[in-house]
């Protein structure tokens, strides 16, 4: 049985850790700090918690399902930036080809794997700002894709747009951050 | 023969789907011959778990905490359904 008190304590004990869950998914601390009030209000309606698993556990699973829900939002909220352009298939990619699409205008490098802790840390510091670079929305589905993996055809369902659409967006968030990677990862 | 272009695409559709045996076929005889699409097949993985860490950085970076007055904003909240 969930009690306000316990509630409280969970806000203190677990309150920046699910803020943090939240704000690396989302990557805004509005909608994260909204997530985080959403799951602790669900907590207290909650009569679900019944210690079997830790408190930080099954609030996190609660926190996932307000990120997803959020990230649907952003997705179906943003301005249509460039959508037409989005979605055209024939023609998603054509900027990183040549003339007749066989070859690439700048061929892919070899990149080395970060190596060493600082590395990493300059490698996800330049991940960071090339995610800022993508237009919101294909940073959103990207996110929800890569790093939530939700089911492909489930995001198609929820978000009521076709696998090809869903395919042709993925395909230009990863051909964007790509470059982007290549860029300033390999041109320090 | 697929193009550079068809190539990369079947790379990042074989992330989200399971891809027809014909465009197996199609995209492992690309890449025997394309050493461009065979180093963007490794850009892509090496992107996944980019993302993966990238996101696990986050989470363990305790500097990174709720604001106070957002403590207190959902603290008010909770009292106020009791």
């Amino acid at each position: 049985m969930t009690t306000t008190a316990n509630v409280n304590d969970w806000l203190n004990d677990h309150g920046d850790y699910l803020y943090r869950f939240a704000l690396a998914r989302l990557r805004d601390p509005v909608q994260a700090e909204d997530a985080v009030q959403e799951t602790m209000l669900a907590a207290i309606q909650s009569k679900s918690f019944t210690g079997q698993s830790s408190p930080r556990t099954w609030l996190v699973g609660i926190l996932k399902h307000k990120i997803i829900d959020t990230i649907r939002q952003q997705i179906r909220e943003r301005p249509t930036e460039d959508l037409a352009e989005d979605l055209s298939e024939d023609t998603a990619g054509d900027e990183y080809f040549d003339e007749d699409n066989r070859h690439w205008n700048d061929a892919p490098q070899a990149w080395g794997v970060p190596d060493g802790a600082l590395e990493q840390k300059q490698f996800l510091v330049i991940l960071q700002s090339c995610m800022d670079k993508l237009p919101k929305k294909l940073a959103s589905l990207f996110m929800l894709r890569e790093v939530i993996e939700e089911d492909n055809e489930k995001i198609c369902k929820d978000l009521e747009i076709t696998t090809t659409n869903a395919w042709v967006m993925l395909y230009r968030a990863r051909m964007g951050l790509r470059q982007c990677l290549e860029l300033h990862w390999l041109g320090r | 023969m697929l193009s550079c272009k068809q190539a990369s695409k079947l790379l990042s559709q074989s992330l989200d789907r399971k891809l027809s045996w014909k465009e197996r076929l199609a995209l492992r005889f690309h890449l025997l011959l394309c050493d461009m699409c065979t180093r963007f097949a490794k850009q892509l993985k090496i992107m996944q778990k980019a993302m993966q860490d990238w996101v696990s950085a986050s989470e363990q970076d305790e500097s990174i905490q709720l604001s106070q007055a957002a403590k207190v904003r959902i603290a008010e909240k909770i009292a106020s359904k009791q």
